[in-house]
C-alpha cells in the first residue's frame, strides 16, 4: 500500500504523504492559502476558518486541519470560498484593532473586503492590563487564535497561567478570576509574546519605546535588578 | 455584597472530601456541588476545587465562565429563572417578567440586597407546553399570568407534568401510567422486557435487527443507529474502555420532547443504554442532561440508584457473568453548545464546551478518545420499542422511508401544546389539528425543526413531516418542533429571539459563528427599530450567513442563520425598512 496521496488543488496535481493537510498540500505545489490563527508549530484548531476551501461538498473544509485523501478535489478560490473569507474579515476588523496585525490587513486588501461594511456594531473591547514588567496585554488587539493559551498549556510551557473569560463573541483570554500576571503561575517565558499575530502582546519596552520614554527609564522601570538591589531598595 | 471573609471553607470540606482523589471528569459535580452550598463559586473554594482535583486553576476559571449557571460573583442560592423565548414570548412571558420584576424590586441580573434572591431571563427552559414558564431554584412553573406570581413566588403554586398526546404511544407507552420513581410500576409495565429479549440475542443480531428498523437519530442528525452501535462494537478497545452516552442535553428554543420521557419514564432510558452497552460492549454510561432539567436529573439520579440495587446496572447484570455497565448523570450548566457531540463530551470531561473537530468521529474517538456510541434520548427509546414490538410491527408505522414514530414538540399559538408522539408521514396541518388547531383567526407561519430550522407559510402546511420529504423538500425535521404563529404574532420579534439565542449561546471558538451570531443578532435589532436598517442589510445578513453556514466548525454555527434566512427569503417585506408591520400573508 502506497503511503502517498495524489489530490487535485486548483487544477493541479499534488501528491503528498498520507495524512497532510490540505494547507500543506497547496503550499507543497506554490498554492497559498491564507491563514489567520494557523501557526505551523502549533496545534491546529482550526478557528478562523479562513483557510476554508470548496472540497465539494455543501460545507467548505478548513484546510489547516483537514486532511487531504485520494482524489479529492480542491478549488481554494471559489465564488463561495472568496465570499466567506471576505465576510469573515469584515467581521473580524470590525471587532478587532487590526492596526498591528499587518498580515491580516494585507488580506483585508487581497480580499476586498470593506473594514466599514459594519461600522457602528459592538467591538471587543477591554482595558490594556499593564501589570508586570515584561508585557502589555492589549486584548482590545486580540482575535482570540488561542496561540498564547496553548503554549501556555500543553503546546510549550505547561504552566497554565491563561484560559478564557465569558463566552461567544465575548470571549476573551483571561486569567484565574482576572488575577494580574505575577499572581499568576506565570513564569514570564516569554512564548505567549513571541505568538502573538497582532501585538495583542506587547513586550513592555517595545511599548515605553514607542510611547518616546528614554531607555534610561525604560531600563528602571522594567528592571528590578538582582537580590541585592532588590533589598536596598526595600531598606 | 457578601465578601470573602463570610466564605466558610469548613462547610465545603465534606464535600470536596467525597472527590479527593478523583479527576479532572468530576469538575461539573463538584462544582455543581460546591455552588450550592453558597449560590455561588467565590475564589477560596474555586482554589480548594483546583487542589481537590489537581486541574489548574486558570481552567478552572475558563470552565467557570464558560457556563451561564455557574457564578463567579456573589449569587443567591435561590435563582429565579424565567424563559423570554418565542414560544413563552407569545403566552405572556413579559407581562409575568414585569409581574416579578415589580414583587422582587429587581432587574434581570440582579441579587436581592439581603442576597437571598437572584433573578434571571434565560434562554428557552424546554417547557414549551407550558408557556410561560419558569424555575424557581430547583422547582419549575408554567402556564404562568401576572395573577399567579405571588404563589409561584411563595412555592406554593403547582408544578406541571409533561403533556403527552398523540399515538400510537409507542416510545412513551408507560409516560403517565406509572410512577416514574418506582422499578417494580416500571417492570409491571412491561419493564426490562426489551433488555431480557436483547440478552438472548447476540450483539450482532441486535445491530441487523437495528439495521432493518431504520432507527435513524431523533436528535437531528438522522445517523443510522444500528450503523453508530456496529461501529462503535468494531473500534479497537476493551469494554472498560468504550462508552454509551445518553445525549439528553436538548436546549433548543420549542424543544422539550426529551424531557417527557426523563420525567415520566426515567427507568426506560436505563434499560436503553443497557440494551447499547450490551450491543456495543461497553461499560460505561452517560447521561449529559441539560442544567435547567433539575427535575429529570432527580428522576433519572433514583433511576440509577434502584436500577443498580436490583442488579439492572453493575457487574454481572442479571447474572450474565461479564456483562458489567453502569451510568453516571452529567449536569450541565447552561450551554446549548453541549448539546454538540464533540463538545458534551469536552464538558464531561470537565472542559469548557468547545466542539472539537471532526474527523476522527466519536465511535472511534469520543469521551476520553476513547469509542462511544452517543444517541438522543428519543433515539434510545426507539430502540426499546423496536426490541419490544419487533421489526415487522415497527414497519408497519410511519412511511416505507421512515418508518417508525417521532416526537414532535407543538407549541406557540394552539389549543394543546405537547409533546406528540405520531408515526411519519403525518402533515403539519393534521399535527396542528391534532393540537386543537390554531389560537386566533389563522395561521401565519410554523417554525419547523426548530430554532436552527425554517419558517414555512400557510400554503406548505401539507407537508408531510417523513425524513424523505424533509429531504426532497429542504426542509429540517431537527428536533420536531412545530411552533405555530397566528395572525397576531410579530415574526420580526420571532426572528430577534431567534438571533438572540444563537448569538447568547455561541461558544466562541470559530470565527464565523462567534462573529457571524453577534452582527446577526445586530441587524435583527436594527430590524427591530432599535436603529436604522441598512438598504445593504439583507445583502449582509445573506453574508454573514453564507459564512457561518459553509464555513463554521460545527452545527450550530452551520444552522444559526437557516431559520432567519428562510423567513427573510419567503417574506423580504418583513425587513423592508418602514413597510408592514411584522406579520406576513
Amino acid at each position: 500500500m502506497s503511503n502517498m496521496v495524489t489530490l487535485t488543488i486548483d487544477g493541479l496535481p499534488a501528491t503528498v504523504p498520507v495524512g497532510t493537510s490540505i494547507l500543506d498540500a497547496a503550499a507543497s505545489i506554490g498554492i497559498d492559502i491564507p491563514v489567520v490563527c494557523y501557526h505551523p508549530h502549533l496545534t491546529a484548531n482550526g478557528l478562523c476558518r479562513v483557510c476554508s476551501v470548496d472540497v465539494g461538498r455543501r460545507l467548505q473544509a478548513a484546510a489547516c486541519v483537514t486532511a487531504v485523501s485520494e482524489g479529492m478535489v480542491v478549488n481554494t478560490r471559489t465564488k463561495d470560498v472568496d465570499k466567506a473569507r471576505r465576510t469573515t474579515l469584515e467581521m473580524l476588523a470590525s471587532t478587532i484593532d487590526l492596526s498591528e496585525a499587518p498580515h491580516i490587513l494585507d488580506l483585508l486588501v487581497e480580499y476586498d473586503a470593506d473594514p466599514d461594511r459594519f461600522v457602528g456594531m459592538e467591538r471587543r473591547e477591554s482595558p490594556v492590563h499593564d501589570d508586570n514588567p515584561f508585557y502589555l496585554r492589549d486584548y482590545n488587539k486580540c482575535i482570540n487564535c488561542w496561540r498564547c493559551v496553548q503554549v501556555c498549556a500543553e503546546d510549550a510551557q505547561y504552566t497554565f497561567a491563561l484560559n478564557f473569560d465569558g463566552r461567544g463573541f465575548h470571549t476573551f483570554i483571561g486569567t484565574f478570576m482576572g488575577d494580574g500576571m505575577p499572581d499568576t503561575t506565570c513564569v514570564f517565558c516569554g512564548q505567549c509574546v513571541a505568538v502573538c499575530p497582532t501585538n495583542a502582546l506587547k513586550p513592555k519596552r517595545e511599548f515605553l519605546l514607542e510611547q518616546g520614554v528614554n531607555p534610561d527609564d525604560i531600563f528602571r522601570q522594567t528592571r528590578r535588578g538582582g537580590k541585592r538591589r532588590r533589598k536596598a531598595a526595600e531598606e | 455584597m457578601v465578601q470573602p471573609s463570610t466564605i466558610d471553607l469548613t462547610a465545603l470540606e465534606p464535600i470536596l472530601t467525597r472527590y479527593r482523589g478523583r479527576g479532572r471528569n468530576a469538575l461539573l459535580p463538584l462544582l455543581h456541588d460546591i455552588q450550592s452550598v453558597n449560590g455561588w463559586l467565590p475564589r477560596e473554594a474555586l482554589q480548594a476545587v483546583g487542589e481537590t482535583l489537581r486541574v489548574p486553576l486558570s481552567d478552572i476559571h475558563g470552565v467557570v465562565e464558560f457556563y451561564s449557571m455557574f457564578y463567579n460573583e456573589p449569587t443567591a442560592r435561590r435563582v429565579i429563572r424565567v424563559c423570554h423565548d418565542p414560544a413563552c414570548h407569545m403566552a405572556g412571558s413579559p407581562a409575568v417578567r414585569l409581574a416579578i420584576e415589580e414583587r422582587l424590586g429587581l432587574k434581570p441580573g440582579e441579587t436581592s440586597a439581603d442576597g437571598s434572591v437572584t433573578y434571571e431571563t434565560v434562554p428557552c427552559l424546554g417547557m414549551c407546553e407550558h408557556a410561560p414558564n419558569a424555575l424557581d431554584g430547583e422547582r419549575p412553573a408554567g402556564d404562568l399570568t401576572p395573577d399567579d406570581v405571588d404563589a409561584f413566588l411563595a412555592g406554593t403554586y403547582p408544578e406541571p407534568e409533561p403533556k403527552i398526546y398523540g399515538g400510537p404511544l409507542v416510545k412513551l407507552a408507560r409516560a403517565g401510567k406509572i410512577d416514574p420513581s418506582s422499578l417494580a410500576d416500571f417492570e409491571k409495565h412491561g419493564g426490562y422486557k426489551a433488555l431480557r429479549k436483547a440478552m438472548t440475542m447476540t450483539p450482532e443480531e441486535i445491530i441487523t435487527m437495528m439495521k432493518g428498523s431504520d432507527v435513524l437519530g431523533r436528535g437531528g442528525a438522522m445517523f443510522p443507529v444500528g450503523l453508530k452501535w456496529e461501529m462503535t462494537r468494531n473500534a479497537p478497545g476493551r469494554p472498560d474502555e468504550k462508552h454509551i452516552v445518553a445525549n439528553a442535553d436538548e436546549s433548543e428554543p420549542g424543544t422539550f420532547k426529551d424531557r417527557a420521557l426523563m420525567e415520566q419514564d426515567p427507568f426506560s432510558i436505563i434499560e436503553a443504554m443497557t440494551i447499547a452497552a450490551y450491543t456495543v460492549g461497553a461499560e460505561n454510561g452517560w447521561i449529559f442532561l441539560r442544567g435547567e432539567y433539575p427535575r429529570c436529573y432527580k428522576r433519572l439520579k433514583n433511576a440509577i440508584e434502584k436500577a443498580r440495587e436490583a442488579g439492572y446496572l453493575g457487574r454481572n447484570i442479571l447474572g450474565r457473568r461479564g456483562f458489567n455497565f453502569d451510568v453516571e448523570i452529567r449536569l450541565g450548566a447552561g450551554a446549548y453548545i453541549c448539546g454538540e457531540e464533540t463538545a458534551l463530551f469536552e464538558a464531561i470531561e470537565g472542559k469548557r464546551g468547545f466542539p472539537r473537530i471532526k474527523p476522527p468521529f466519536p465511535t472511534t474517538h469520543g469521551l476520553f478518545q476513547q469509542p462511544t456510541a452517543i444517541n438522543n434520548i428519543e433515539t434510545l427509546a426507539a430502540t426499546v420499542a423496536v426490541l419490544n414490538m419487533g421489526v415487522e410491527q415497527w414497519h408497519k408505522l410511519g412511511t416505507q422511508g421512515s418508518p417508525g414514530t417521532k416526537w414532535f414538540c407543538v407549541s406557540g399559538r394552539v389549543l394543546r401544546p405537547g409533546v406528540y408522539e405520531v408515526p411519519f408521514g403525518l402533515t403539519v396541518r393534521q399535527l396542528i389539528q391534532m393540537a386543537g388547531g390554531v389560537v386566533g383567526k389563522e395561521i401565519q407561519a410554523v417554525l419547523l425543526g426548530g430554532a436552527a430550522g425554517a419558517f414555512i407559510g400557510p400554503r406548505r402546511l401539507d407537508t408531510p413531516l417523513t425524513y424523505e420529504d424533509a429531504r426532497a423538500q429542504g426542509f429540517p425535521l431537527g428536533s420536531g418542533v412545530i411552533m405555530v404563529f397566528d395572525e397576531a404574532v410579530d415574526l420580526r420579534e420571532i426572528m430577534y429571539m431567534l438571533a438572540r439565542f444563537f448569538a447568547h449561546e455561541s461558544c466562541g471558538k470559530c470565527y464565523p459563528c462567534a462573529l457571524g451570531t453577534q452582527r446577526q443578532l445586530e441587524i435583527m435589532e436594527r430590524m427591530l427599530g432599535y436603529g436604522s436598517l441598512r438598504a445593504d442589510d439583507i445583502q449582509t445578513l445573506h453574508d454573514v450567513g453564507l459564512a457561518m453556514t459553509q464555513t463554521s466548525l460545527c452545527g450550530l454555527g452551520q444552522t444559526a442563520s437557516l431559520a432567519i434566512r428562510s423567513a427573510v427569503d419567503r417574506w423580504p417585506e418583513l425587513i423592508d425598512p418602514g413597510r408592514g408591520n411584522g406579520r406576513v400573508g
